[in-house]
Protein backbone atom coordinates (compact mmCIF):
# COMPACT_ATOMS: atom_id res chain seq x y z
CA UNK A 1 0.00 0.00 0.00
CA UNK A 2 2.48 3.05 0.51
CA UNK A 3 5.35 2.23 -2.04
CA UNK A 4 8.41 4.77 -2.27
CA UNK A 5 11.15 4.36 -5.42
CA UNK A 6 14.23 4.73 -2.93
CA UNK A 7 14.57 1.28 -1.13
CA UNK A 8 17.30 1.51 0.48
CA UNK A 9 16.27 3.85 3.22
CA UNK A 10 13.10 1.57 4.22
CA UNK A 11 13.94 0.18 7.72
CA UNK A 12 10.96 -1.20 8.73
CA UNK A 13 8.87 -3.39 5.99
CA UNK A 14 5.80 -5.72 6.35
CA UNK A 15 5.48 -8.51 4.27
CA UNK A 16 2.23 -10.58 3.22
CA UNK A 17 0.86 -10.20 6.87
CA UNK A 18 -1.97 -11.59 7.63
CA UNK A 19 -3.50 -11.78 10.94
CA UNK A 20 -6.26 -14.00 12.66
CA UNK A 21 -7.78 -13.41 15.81
CA UNK A 22 -9.89 -16.07 17.14
CA UNK A 23 -11.46 -17.09 13.51
CA UNK A 24 -12.01 -14.35 12.03
CA UNK A 25 -9.71 -13.13 9.34
CA UNK A 26 -8.82 -9.31 10.14
CA UNK A 27 -6.61 -9.07 7.33
CA UNK A 28 -4.47 -10.40 4.78
CA UNK A 29 -1.85 -9.85 2.45
CA UNK A 30 -0.58 -6.68 3.91
CA UNK A 31 2.72 -5.26 2.23
CA UNK A 32 3.80 -1.35 3.09
CA UNK A 33 7.49 -0.08 3.73
CA UNK A 34 8.14 2.86 5.83
CA UNK A 35 11.91 4.82 5.86
CA UNK A 36 13.06 7.46 8.46
CA UNK A 37 10.91 9.99 9.39
CA UNK A 38 7.56 9.04 8.03
CA UNK A 39 4.38 9.81 10.15
CA UNK A 40 1.56 6.33 9.48
CA UNK A 41 -1.60 7.10 10.73
CA UNK A 42 -3.51 4.16 10.77
CA UNK A 43 -7.35 4.35 10.17
CA UNK A 44 -10.15 2.14 10.05
CA UNK A 45 -13.83 1.47 11.69
CA UNK A 46 -13.48 -0.55 14.97
CA UNK A 47 -12.54 -4.24 15.07
CA UNK A 48 -10.81 -3.45 11.63
CA UNK A 49 -7.56 -4.71 13.49
CA UNK A 50 -5.22 -1.60 14.24
CA UNK A 51 -4.68 -2.57 17.54
CA UNK A 52 -3.84 -6.05 16.65
CA UNK A 53 -1.36 -4.38 13.75
CA UNK A 54 0.18 -2.40 16.38
CA UNK A 55 0.89 -5.66 18.36
CA UNK A 56 1.87 -7.46 15.29
CA UNK A 57 4.38 -4.93 14.92
CA UNK A 58 6.11 -4.68 18.16
CA UNK A 59 6.27 -7.97 18.71
CA UNK A 60 4.03 -8.88 21.10
CA UNK A 61 1.48 -11.34 18.96
CA UNK A 62 3.05 -13.50 16.27
CA UNK A 63 1.20 -13.04 12.71
CA UNK A 64 -0.83 -15.72 11.16
CA UNK A 65 0.72 -15.14 8.20
CA UNK A 66 3.60 -13.20 6.04
CA UNK A 67 6.40 -11.46 8.49
CA UNK A 68 7.67 -8.08 9.53
CA UNK A 69 11.54 -6.75 9.07
CA UNK A 70 13.46 -4.76 10.38
CA UNK A 71 16.66 -3.30 8.61
CA UNK A 72 15.77 -6.94 6.86
CA UNK A 73 15.72 -9.01 9.76
CA UNK A 74 13.01 -10.66 11.25
CA UNK A 75 11.67 -8.57 13.70
CA UNK A 76 11.19 -12.21 15.53
CA UNK A 77 14.38 -13.04 15.06
CA UNK A 78 16.26 -10.18 16.38
CA UNK A 79 13.87 -10.24 19.77
CA UNK A 80 15.59 -8.33 22.32
CA UNK A 81 17.78 -6.16 19.85
CA UNK A 82 14.32 -5.02 18.17
CA UNK A 83 12.39 -4.29 21.30
CA UNK A 84 15.18 -2.07 22.37
CA UNK A 85 14.18 -0.01 19.53
CA UNK A 86 10.53 0.44 19.79
CA UNK A 87 8.90 2.28 22.22
CA UNK A 88 4.76 1.07 22.38
CA UNK A 89 2.22 2.38 24.27
CA UNK A 90 -1.53 0.75 24.25
CA UNK A 91 -4.90 1.91 24.75
CA UNK A 92 -4.29 0.26 28.06
CA UNK A 93 -1.92 3.00 29.53
CA UNK A 94 0.58 1.11 31.49
CA UNK A 95 0.33 3.21 34.34
CA UNK A 96 0.26 1.89 38.01
CA UNK A 97 -2.17 3.35 39.99
CA UNK A 98 -0.18 3.03 43.43
CA UNK A 99 2.69 4.92 42.28
CA UNK A 100 3.09 8.34 41.79
CA UNK A 101 3.35 9.86 37.75
CA UNK A 102 7.31 10.75 38.93
CA UNK A 103 7.68 7.00 40.16
CA UNK A 104 6.13 5.66 37.28
CA UNK A 105 8.21 6.99 34.63
CA UNK A 106 11.36 6.52 36.36
CA UNK A 107 10.37 2.90 36.53
CA UNK A 108 8.70 2.25 33.42
CA UNK A 109 11.92 4.32 31.76
CA UNK A 110 14.40 2.35 33.95
CA UNK A 111 13.25 -1.67 33.06
CA UNK A 112 13.73 0.42 29.42
CA UNK A 113 17.50 0.85 30.14
CA UNK A 114 16.89 4.53 30.77
CA UNK A 115 17.93 5.49 34.06
CA UNK A 116 15.90 9.20 34.84
CA UNK A 117 16.64 11.24 37.33
CA UNK A 118 14.41 12.75 39.70
CA UNK A 119 14.81 16.61 38.45
CA UNK A 120 14.43 15.04 35.00
CA UNK A 121 11.22 13.58 35.97
CA UNK A 122 9.86 16.72 37.28
CA UNK A 123 11.18 18.69 34.39
CA UNK A 124 9.49 16.38 31.62
CA UNK A 125 6.22 16.04 33.17
CA UNK A 126 5.96 19.80 34.16
CA UNK A 127 6.53 20.03 30.23
CA UNK A 128 3.28 17.62 29.66
CA UNK A 129 1.15 19.72 31.86
CA UNK A 130 1.37 18.04 34.69
CA UNK A 131 3.33 20.33 37.20
CA UNK A 132 2.21 19.87 40.76
CA UNK A 133 0.88 16.73 40.40
CA UNK A 134 4.04 14.70 40.36
CA UNK A 135 4.07 13.17 43.49
CA UNK A 136 0.08 12.17 43.60
CA UNK A 137 -0.39 8.62 43.43
CA UNK A 138 -1.81 7.51 39.52
CA UNK A 139 -5.01 6.76 40.84
CA UNK A 140 -5.96 10.27 41.82
CA UNK A 141 -5.22 11.40 38.53
CA UNK A 142 -8.04 12.10 35.69
CA UNK A 143 -7.88 9.69 32.78
CA UNK A 144 -6.40 12.51 30.48
CA UNK A 145 -3.84 12.97 32.99
CA UNK A 146 -2.81 9.21 32.85
CA UNK A 147 -1.99 9.37 29.60
CA UNK A 148 -0.40 12.26 29.61
CA UNK A 149 2.23 10.68 32.40
CA UNK A 150 1.81 7.57 29.98
CA UNK A 151 3.43 9.73 27.09
CA UNK A 152 5.32 11.46 29.16
CA UNK A 153 7.92 8.45 28.46
CA UNK A 154 8.44 9.58 24.79
CA UNK A 155 10.38 12.99 26.01
CA UNK A 156 12.65 10.22 27.69
CA UNK A 157 13.48 7.70 25.53
CA UNK A 158 15.54 7.16 22.59
CA UNK A 159 13.71 4.94 20.40
CA UNK A 160 13.62 4.78 16.56
CA UNK A 161 10.00 3.52 15.95
CA UNK A 162 6.83 4.51 17.70
CA UNK A 163 4.10 2.35 17.71
CA UNK A 164 1.12 4.46 19.37
CA UNK A 165 -2.73 2.97 19.84
CA UNK A 166 -5.37 5.68 20.27
CA UNK A 167 -3.39 8.10 22.41
CA UNK A 168 -5.67 10.89 21.73
CA UNK A 169 -8.65 9.54 23.59
CA UNK A 170 -9.70 11.56 26.57
CA UNK A 171 -6.75 14.55 25.91
CA UNK A 172 -7.69 17.74 25.78
CA UNK A 173 -6.77 19.90 22.59
CA UNK A 174 -3.28 21.09 24.48
CA UNK A 175 -2.25 17.68 25.13
CA UNK A 176 -3.05 16.55 21.75
CA UNK A 177 -0.80 19.84 20.49
CA UNK A 178 1.31 18.24 22.56
CA UNK A 179 1.91 14.90 20.86
CA UNK A 180 1.57 16.14 17.97
CA UNK A 181 5.02 18.50 18.53
CA UNK A 182 6.31 15.39 19.56
CA UNK A 183 5.29 13.21 16.75
CA UNK A 184 7.00 16.28 14.98
CA UNK A 185 10.59 15.99 16.62
CA UNK A 186 10.63 12.28 16.44
CA UNK A 187 10.37 12.70 12.54
CA UNK A 188 12.85 15.01 12.83
CA UNK A 189 15.33 13.12 14.54
CA UNK A 190 14.35 10.22 11.67
CA UNK A 191 12.31 8.58 13.93
CA UNK A 192 9.13 6.33 12.41
CA UNK A 193 5.56 6.60 14.28
CA UNK A 194 2.72 4.75 13.56
CA UNK A 195 0.04 5.94 15.40
CA UNK A 196 -3.66 4.25 15.07
CA UNK A 197 -6.73 6.85 15.58
CA UNK A 198 -9.42 8.17 14.76
CA UNK A 199 -8.64 11.94 15.13
CA UNK A 200 -6.79 14.07 12.90
CA UNK A 201 -3.00 14.67 13.48
CA UNK A 202 -2.26 17.04 10.61
CA UNK A 203 1.88 17.19 10.72
CA UNK A 204 3.99 19.97 9.57
CA UNK A 205 7.31 18.58 8.81
CA UNK A 206 7.64 14.80 7.65
CA UNK A 207 5.74 12.43 5.60
CA UNK A 208 2.38 11.59 6.20
CA UNK A 209 0.93 8.10 5.10
CA UNK A 210 -2.14 7.25 5.61
CA UNK A 211 -2.74 3.38 5.85
CA UNK A 212 -6.52 2.73 6.24
CA UNK A 213 -7.87 -1.09 6.82
CA UNK A 214 -11.30 -1.99 6.27
CA UNK A 215 -13.53 -4.49 7.54
CA UNK B 1 17.39 -3.03 35.73
CA UNK B 2 16.33 -6.60 37.96
CA UNK B 3 16.52 -4.00 41.14
CA UNK B 4 14.26 -1.84 39.86
CA UNK B 5 11.54 -4.46 39.23
CA UNK B 6 11.98 -6.06 42.41
CA UNK B 7 12.47 -2.32 43.94
CA UNK B 8 8.90 -1.62 42.14
CA UNK B 9 7.04 -4.77 43.22
CA UNK B 10 7.89 -4.63 47.01
CA UNK B 11 7.01 -0.83 46.65
CA UNK B 12 3.84 -2.05 45.56
CA UNK B 13 2.84 -4.39 47.95
CA UNK B 14 3.89 -1.79 50.41
CA UNK B 15 1.29 0.41 49.24
CA UNK B 16 -1.24 -2.52 49.51
CA UNK B 17 0.06 -4.17 52.38
CA UNK B 18 -3.76 -5.35 53.44
CA UNK B 19 -3.28 -7.87 50.79
CA UNK B 20 0.30 -9.11 52.42
CA UNK B 21 -1.32 -9.13 55.84
CA UNK B 22 -4.24 -10.96 54.99
CA UNK B 23 -2.34 -13.92 53.26
CA UNK B 24 -0.02 -13.87 57.05
CA UNK B 25 -3.10 -13.78 58.61
CA UNK B 26 -4.96 -16.46 56.92
CA UNK B 27 -1.81 -19.19 57.78
CA UNK B 28 -1.10 -18.03 61.68
CA UNK B 29 -4.95 -18.23 61.31
CA UNK B 30 -5.32 -21.93 59.87
CA UNK B 31 -2.39 -23.25 61.99
CA UNK B 32 -4.19 -22.28 65.17
CA UNK B 33 -7.39 -23.39 64.70
CA UNK B 34 -5.40 -26.95 65.00
CA UNK B 35 -4.52 -26.72 68.67
CA UNK B 36 -8.19 -25.55 69.65
CA UNK B 37 -9.92 -28.40 67.38
CA UNK B 38 -7.79 -30.97 68.90
CA UNK B 39 -7.24 -29.91 72.78
CA UNK B 40 -4.27 -30.31 74.59
CA UNK B 41 -2.74 -33.75 73.48
CA UNK B 42 0.69 -32.66 73.02
CA UNK B 43 1.74 -36.29 71.40
CA UNK B 44 -1.49 -35.75 69.07
CA UNK B 45 -0.02 -32.05 68.22
CA UNK B 46 2.92 -33.03 67.87
CA UNK B 47 2.34 -35.50 65.38
CA UNK B 48 0.17 -33.59 62.88
CA UNK B 49 2.16 -30.46 63.26
CA UNK B 50 4.55 -30.66 60.39
CA UNK B 51 1.67 -31.20 57.79
CA UNK B 52 -0.41 -28.71 59.11
CA UNK B 53 2.33 -26.07 58.65
CA UNK B 54 2.80 -27.09 55.58
CA UNK B 55 -0.01 -27.50 54.33
CA UNK B 56 -1.22 -24.07 55.92
CA UNK B 57 2.01 -22.34 54.14
CA UNK B 58 0.76 -23.75 50.78
CA UNK B 59 -2.77 -22.73 50.74
CA UNK B 60 -1.66 -19.09 52.13
CA UNK B 61 1.02 -19.02 48.64
CA UNK B 62 -2.75 -19.70 47.08
CA UNK B 63 -4.32 -16.55 48.19
CA UNK B 64 -0.82 -14.64 46.74
CA UNK B 65 -0.34 -16.49 43.91
CA UNK B 66 -3.56 -14.77 41.99
CA UNK B 67 -2.49 -11.62 42.21
CA UNK B 68 1.15 -12.10 40.99
CA UNK B 69 0.61 -11.28 37.26
CA UNK B 70 -2.88 -9.94 37.23
CA UNK B 71 -2.75 -6.74 38.39
CA UNK B 72 0.15 -6.03 36.02
CA UNK B 73 -2.00 -7.56 33.06
CA UNK B 74 -5.15 -5.61 33.82
CA UNK B 75 -3.33 -2.24 33.61
CA UNK B 76 -1.22 -2.90 30.66
CA UNK B 77 2.12 -2.96 32.84
CA UNK B 78 2.72 -6.73 32.00
CA UNK B 79 2.85 -5.50 28.30
CA UNK B 80 5.52 -3.57 28.92
CA UNK B 81 7.64 -5.56 30.74
CA UNK B 82 7.14 -7.63 28.05
CA UNK B 83 8.63 -5.37 25.88
CA UNK B 84 11.80 -4.43 27.99
CA UNK B 85 15.40 -5.40 26.47
CA UNK B 86 15.68 -7.99 28.41
CA UNK B 87 15.32 -11.70 28.48
CA UNK B 88 11.62 -12.29 29.54
CA UNK B 89 13.10 -14.78 32.26
CA UNK B 90 14.84 -12.39 33.79
CA UNK B 91 11.76 -9.99 34.48
CA UNK B 92 9.70 -13.21 35.64
CA UNK B 93 12.36 -14.15 37.99
CA UNK B 94 12.66 -11.02 39.22
CA UNK B 95 8.87 -10.89 40.42
CA UNK B 96 9.08 -14.14 41.51
CA UNK B 97 11.58 -12.66 43.55
CA UNK B 98 9.51 -10.21 45.01
CA UNK B 99 6.60 -12.39 45.17
CA UNK B 100 8.67 -14.59 47.51
CA UNK B 101 9.79 -11.74 49.53
CA UNK B 102 6.26 -10.40 50.11
CA UNK B 103 3.83 -13.41 50.68
CA UNK B 104 6.50 -16.20 51.63
CA UNK B 105 9.02 -14.65 53.74
CA UNK B 106 6.36 -13.58 56.30
CA UNK B 107 5.32 -17.17 56.62
CA UNK B 108 8.89 -18.61 57.12
CA UNK B 109 9.23 -15.83 60.21
CA UNK B 110 6.35 -16.73 61.63
CA UNK B 111 6.21 -20.14 61.49
CA UNK B 112 8.53 -20.94 64.50
CA UNK B 113 6.51 -18.54 66.43
CA UNK B 114 2.86 -20.91 65.69
CA UNK B 115 4.71 -23.98 65.72
CA UNK B 116 5.00 -23.32 69.58
CA UNK B 117 1.19 -23.73 70.14
CA UNK B 118 2.19 -27.70 68.58
CA UNK B 119 4.74 -28.56 71.40
CA UNK B 120 7.56 -29.03 69.17
CA UNK B 121 11.27 -28.17 70.55
CA UNK B 122 13.77 -25.71 70.26
CA UNK B 123 15.52 -28.00 67.70
CA UNK B 124 12.14 -28.95 66.03
CA UNK B 125 11.01 -25.20 65.33
CA UNK B 126 14.65 -24.33 63.69
CA UNK B 127 14.13 -26.96 61.08
CA UNK B 128 10.90 -25.94 60.33
CA UNK B 129 11.95 -22.73 59.70
CA UNK B 130 14.81 -24.09 57.41
CA UNK B 131 12.25 -26.65 56.05
CA UNK B 132 10.60 -23.79 55.02
CA UNK B 133 13.16 -21.25 53.73
CA UNK B 134 14.46 -23.85 51.63
CA UNK B 135 10.88 -24.44 50.09
CA UNK B 136 8.70 -21.55 49.64
CA UNK B 137 10.83 -20.54 46.61
CA UNK B 138 9.36 -23.49 45.26
CA UNK B 139 6.23 -22.45 45.87
CA UNK B 140 6.85 -18.95 44.17
CA UNK B 141 8.58 -20.62 41.54
CA UNK B 142 6.34 -23.32 40.35
CA UNK B 143 3.00 -20.96 41.79
CA UNK B 144 4.29 -18.13 38.94
CA UNK B 145 3.67 -21.25 35.88
CA UNK B 146 0.09 -21.72 37.18
CA UNK B 147 -0.08 -17.97 37.67
CA UNK B 148 0.82 -17.03 34.16
CA UNK B 149 -1.28 -20.15 32.42
CA UNK B 150 -4.45 -18.93 34.12
CA UNK B 151 -3.90 -14.74 33.07
CA UNK B 152 -6.79 -13.27 32.03
CA UNK B 153 -9.18 -16.18 32.93
CA UNK B 154 -12.37 -16.14 34.86
CA UNK B 155 -12.33 -18.19 37.86
CA UNK B 156 -8.29 -18.91 37.33
CA UNK B 157 -8.62 -18.48 41.12
CA UNK B 158 -9.70 -22.00 41.45
CA UNK B 159 -7.73 -23.21 38.35
CA UNK B 160 -4.49 -22.37 39.88
CA UNK B 161 -5.16 -24.22 42.68
CA UNK B 162 -5.55 -27.64 40.57
CA UNK B 163 -2.56 -26.78 38.30
CA UNK B 164 -0.49 -26.03 41.31
CA UNK B 165 -1.49 -27.90 44.17
CA UNK B 166 -0.16 -31.31 42.76
CA UNK B 167 3.07 -29.80 41.21
CA UNK B 168 3.82 -28.56 45.48
CA UNK B 169 3.65 -32.39 46.49
CA UNK B 170 7.53 -33.34 46.49
CA UNK B 171 8.11 -29.95 48.79
CA UNK B 172 4.97 -30.65 51.15
CA UNK B 173 6.74 -34.45 51.26
CA UNK B 174 10.13 -33.48 51.68
CA UNK B 175 9.56 -30.38 53.52
CA UNK B 176 7.22 -32.00 56.53
CA UNK B 177 9.66 -34.94 56.12
CA UNK B 178 12.20 -32.78 57.83
CA UNK B 179 10.50 -31.52 60.27
CA UNK B 180 9.22 -35.02 61.17
CA UNK B 181 12.59 -36.67 61.20
CA UNK B 182 13.50 -33.91 63.50
CA UNK B 183 10.56 -34.73 65.84
CA UNK B 184 11.53 -38.32 65.80
CA UNK B 185 15.04 -37.58 66.41
CA UNK B 186 16.36 -38.45 63.35
CA UNK B 187 18.72 -36.79 61.43
CA UNK B 188 16.68 -34.24 58.87
CA UNK B 189 19.27 -32.90 56.21
CA UNK B 190 18.41 -36.47 53.70
CA UNK B 191 14.81 -34.35 53.20
CA UNK B 192 16.68 -31.12 53.10
CA UNK B 193 19.03 -32.07 50.85
CA UNK B 194 15.89 -33.05 48.62
CA UNK B 195 14.01 -30.13 49.49
CA UNK B 196 17.30 -27.69 48.19
CA UNK B 197 17.72 -30.28 44.89
CA UNK B 198 14.08 -28.99 44.17
CA UNK B 199 14.24 -25.99 44.76
CA UNK B 200 17.21 -25.61 41.85
CA UNK B 201 15.87 -28.16 39.50
CA UNK B 202 12.14 -25.61 39.65
CA UNK B 203 14.61 -22.22 39.75
CA UNK B 204 16.70 -23.50 36.57
CA UNK B 205 12.77 -24.65 34.63
CA UNK B 206 10.31 -22.39 36.07
CA UNK B 207 10.91 -19.24 34.28
CA UNK B 208 11.50 -20.20 31.02
CA UNK B 209 8.20 -22.45 31.47
CA UNK B 210 6.54 -18.77 32.94
CA UNK B 211 7.68 -16.70 30.28
CA UNK B 212 6.79 -19.00 27.40
CA UNK B 213 3.11 -18.89 29.23
CA UNK B 214 3.35 -15.02 29.33
CA UNK B 215 3.80 -14.80 25.86
CA UNK B 216 1.01 -16.94 25.18
CA UNK B 217 -1.67 -15.36 27.93
CA UNK B 218 -0.69 -12.44 26.26
CA UNK B 219 -1.16 -12.59 22.41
Amino acid sequence: MLQSARRTTKILAVSKLGCVRGDRRLFSGLDFAVSPGTFVQLTGPNGSGKTSLLRILCGLLPPAEGQVTWNDANIRALAEEYVAVVTYLGHRHGIKDELSAVENLRITNALNGVEVSKERAHEVLGKMGLAGRESLPARLLSEGQRRRVALARLLVCDTKLWLLDEVLTSLDKTAVGLVRSLIENHLNSGGIAIVATHQELELTTGRTRRLELTT
Amino acid sequence: MLRWLVWRDLTLAWRRRADMLSTVFFFVIVVSLFPLGIGPETQLLRTIAPGVVWVAALLASMLSLGRLFANDYQDGTLEQLLLTPQPLFLVVLGKTLAHWIVAEVPLVLIAPLVGVQFDLRRETLWILFASLLLGTPILSLIGSVGAALTLGLRGGGVLISILVLPLYIPALIFGAGAVEASIMGTSPSPHLSLLGAFAIVSLLFSPWATAAALRISLE
